[in-house]
């Protein structure tokens, strides 16, 4: 009835996952407690759950990030600590059994449901707003992405309670991950969770690139457009080519895992190496998916805050879309050591080495639009420079792992983790947290309390610095990863400083939930009243903050780069005396609760499947089946807004009134 | 200024501004379908790898019968054609044609269908199952995710019929037939790689 699911799935010996299950539960129980008790829970099922407005999607995706960050980092510095303790023949806190659930649940979430969701979200929020649209290409997808990708996410959160996580790595090479060495849930858990997520990621990636190739506003030239829209295109372009591999990869590890199938198995002709490539074929491009629309947002903020424009706007673009092409072909580079030979191991070290070369341009990029610029040094623009230092050194010990026989000694050690971190926080989580700090005026009305952001980035720099400086030094003294124990004394003084890194970055994540609450509280003293807080240059801040449901009254009319920039100038020269504007009526999608149902339905789906509940599994395809043909017998999908409403609301926010 | 008054030919297709819906469901589900190409090219490339790990057991020789397959894809070559003939007439809106070419369609990837299920069901019965070799997991993974995908269609052309009789011809109607034919048409193409790559390649 209940195939593998028994009361002994819920670790009831174990201490920490039923503590932490413990205080999350109550804390969502009080959470949905005070929703309820305070009447909000219409508002938000009408505003938020079944929202297709992008704005609202890129703000949801956001703060699931977020809070997923606080699960990822947990799961960190409880690593750390570990560490920290384990020398020398001390056994730690932490068993190995659980550790190795630890460090393959901190690398699953941190990629797939920090940093994915966070670009995402910032895409999905800035893209239409900086093209000039009124919305994304197809909205009700939208939300089915969103909420595909929170299914993937409370699925992964429930195997913390009930049964258990993967214990394979983040990647879950076979055969570890076969059947026959992992016969537990954990796979399972990885597995569906991410297919479910990775279906929500595929559709928002050909989502956004219809959006950005067919939706621009009149006259967007593709030159035209901003270099987070190109970046997001690249990046969007990339999950569109390479997250169908990852689903491919998945179904045959999962149908070796259900129905005895051999692609990955030791036995009977099955290759686990073509597993490795295949993952990787797919995992290369996905580090470029987070660091693109990063190098997109530092391109936006150097500019805004240098008060110039992008210096070498065409070779970014250039450079942007080399990227997207040679990081298909560099993925070997992750697993020199399989065997391959000195000239296929030669071949992607050189492709590793010439996909630098774009990157270099851009930080030279990037500096030139400093030089000589009035620089001013908001939060937003800390970020960024914090980014071009750190991410200089990381791409420097990236191309000195891309020389093979370099990597036959570093490979797997310390000195791996300490590089891919310096790239993954120096540039995605940095570039995450500008675009955070960037975007929130323009999504609520109001920014965030600067003291406390400054705070916020000197703590994750400096603890960044002391929580993976230390351990280049460890890899290079023969410290491996996943390790949950050593003996050489010599590496605790190094563990403890990464520690006390750990620590400070943990300072930084609890002021940034702080700033949250002191800018909310003190959101009066920091209004956007004219939409422009940071006298910007892309269309996004030619609309009021928070923008109306159809961004732009009137579509704007493009006539070169920096468009709302050059419009300012115009109406300071007198060129452009403004106005009055003539509004035509146009159709807004209503709410829909599809995608929120679907992500009911799937969450049914893959936990039967994870539990070999058979009927319950069936239950939720058909759930999903019946959604999809309700969905295709909707007529009233889109309502219309004439254009009285947009005068009227055009009118309040010329008197001042509330926008 | 002078923009709106220049004849919307003589601008640049890049510089007119948002394009219709039409157009961004046809594009939108064409990069829907490259992305399926991509997940058959994983599973052919699979196959490729693994066609010769047969761990002592049948091989594509022994096993597979030509003149079958090449009914099969006589089948569904054919039913592409008819599912053109289907998309003639929704344009015109010729509800009677529409459904008897729809029919057709049906009639020709139903039989497809059945011929690959004889086709399976005898390798089983022979011992060739997937859990029996590298060779065999990779070939029934390919060649009947292309399967599914046709049932899938089947089941996709029955709720269109459906549609077109209960909202008539509505643009949304006619978008989701722009994509079925999309979708009908990409499943030959694959098909063409499985014959020639699966069953002609076999030695």
């Amino acid at each position: 009835m209940l195939g593998r699911l028994t009361w002994s799935a819920i670790p009831w010996g174990e201490p920490i996952p039923l503590i932490t299950a413990g205080v999350v539960g109550a804390g969502l129980a009080s959470i949905l407690g005070l929703i309820v008790w305070r009447g909000w829970f219409p508002y938000l099922w009408r505003e938020w759950l079944t929202s297709t407005d992008h704005k609202r999607i890129g703000v949801l995706y956001c703060g699931l990030a977020l809070a997923m960050l606080v699960r990822g980092f947990s799961d960190a510095i409880m690593m750390r600590a570990q560490l920290a303790l384990a020398a020398h023949g001390a056994p730690g806190y932490l068993p190995p059994d659980h550790y190795n659930q630890i460090f393959s649940a901190h690398g699953t979430i941190m990629i797939f449901f920090v940093a994915m969701p966070f670009v995402v979200g910032l895409m999905n929020f800035a893209v239409p707003l900086q093209i000039g649209a009124r919305d994304v290409a197809f909205p009700v997808l939208n939300a089915v992405s969103f909420w595909l990708t929170a299914a993937g996410v409370l699925l992964v959160n429930v195997s913390l309670v009930v049964g258990e996580f993967s214990r394979t790595g983040w990647l879950a090479y076979p055969p570890l991950s076969e059947t026959a060495f992992s016969p537990g849930v954990g796979v399972d858990y990885y597995l569906w969770s991410l297919q479910i997520s990775g279906l929500g990621t595929l559709l928002s990636g050909i989502n956004l690139v219809v959006t950005i190739l067919k939706l621009r506003a009149p006259g967007m030239g593709y030159m035209r457009m901003p270099v987070f829209v190109w970046t997001a295109l690249a990046s969007n372009l990339l999950i569109v080519a390479a997250f169908p591999v990852l689903t491919a990869t998945f179904a045959m590890l999962l149908l070796d895992r259900y129905c005895g199938f051999h692609f990955f198995t030791i036995g009977a002709g099955g290759n686990p190496m073509m597993y490795i490539n295949l993952i990787w074929i797919w995992g290369h491009p996905e580090v470029y998916i987070l660091i693109l629309p990063g190098f997109g947002i530092f391109s936006e903020v150097i500019a805004t805050f240098s008060g110039k424009p992008l210096f070498g706007y065409r070779s970014m673009v250039a450079a942007t879309m080399v990227i997207c092409m040679l990081s298909f072909m560099v993925w070997l580079h992750h697993f020199f050591t399989m065997g391959a030979g000195a000239n296929v191991n030669a071949f992607f070290g050189v492709m590793t080495m010439v996909i630098a070369v774009p990157t270099g341009v851009k930080v030279f990029n990037w500096l030139f639009t400093m030089y000589g610029g009035s620089i001013r040094f908001e939060v937003p623009m800390l970020w960024a420079i914090g980014f071009i230092i750190t991410f200089v050194i990381g791409g420097a010990t990236g191309v000195l792992l891309a020389i093979p026989p370099a990597d036959f000694v570093l490979h797997n050690s310390l000195f791996l983790i300490a590089h891919f971190h310096n790239t993954a926080i120096g540039g995605v989580l940095f570039g995450a947290m500008a675009g955070y700090t960037y975007w929130f005026p323009k999504a609520f009305g109001f920014r965030l309390e600067e003291r406390l952001g400054k705070a916020v980035f000197w703590c994750w720099l400096i603890g960044f610095y002391l929580a993976f400086m230390p351990l280049y030094v460890l890899g290079l003294m023969g410290a491996t990863r996943r390790m949950q124990h050593y003996d050489d004394p010599n590496w605790q003084p190094l563990m403890i400083v990464a520690f006390a890194g750990a620590v400070l970055i943990l300072i930084g994540i609890m002021l940034t939930v702080l700033q949250l609450y002191v800018s909310i509280r003190t959101r009066e003293h920091r209004r956007d009243t004219n939409g422009d807080p940071w006298v910007g240059r892309t269309l996004e801040w030619s609309i009021p903050s928070p923008p109306p449901a159809w961004n732009f009254a009137v579509l704007p009319q493009v006539e070169g780069l920096d468009a709302w920039w050059t419009t300012k100038q115009r109406r300071l020269d007198g060129a452009d005396p403004g106005g009055a504007r003539a509004f035509a009526p146009f159709h807004l999608p209503r709410r829909n609760p599809t995608g929120f149902t679907a992500a009911f339905f799937a969450v049914v789906m893959g936990f039967a499947l994870i539990w070999h509940i058979w009927w319950m599994a069936l239950g939720g395809v058909a759930g999903i089946v019946a959604l999809g043909l309700r969905q295709a017998w909707r007529t009233e999908t889109e309502v219309e807004v004439s254009a009285a409403d947009i005068a009227a609301y055009d009118q309040a926010r010329m008197a001042g009134g509330p926008a | 200024m002078t923009v709106a008054a220049t004849p919307i030919e003589e601008i640049p297709l890049s510089l007119r501004g948002p394009a219709p819906t039409r157009v961004l469901v046809g594009y939108g589900f064409w990069l829907f379908l490259l992305s399926d190409i991509i997940i058959f090219g994983v599973f052919f490339a699979a196959y490729a790898v693994l066609s010769g790990e047969t761990a002592g057991g049948p091989g594509g020789p022994q096993l597979f019968e030509r003149g079958r397959v090449l009914i099969e894809t006589g089948c569904l070559l054919a039913s592409s054609f008819t599912c053109g003939m289907m998309a003639i007439a929704a344009t015109r809106r010729a509800r009677g044609t529409t459904f008897f070419w729809a029919l057709v369609t049906m009639a020709l990837g139903a039989t497809f269908l059945s011929l690959e299920t004889i086709e399976f069901a005898r390798m089983a019965a022979s011992g060739a199952v997937p859990q029996r070799s590298a060779f065999l997991s990779s070939f029934f993974t390919l060649v009947g995710t292309h399967g599914l995908h046709v049932t899938t269609g089947l089941v996709w052309l029955g709720v269109m019929i459906a549609q077109i009789a209960t909202l008539g011809f509505s643009a949304a109607v006619q978008r989701r037939l722009l994509c079925f034919t999309l979708f009908w048409h990409a499943l030959d193409i694959v098909w063409v790689g499985v014959f020639t790559i699966v069953y002609l390649g076999a030695h």
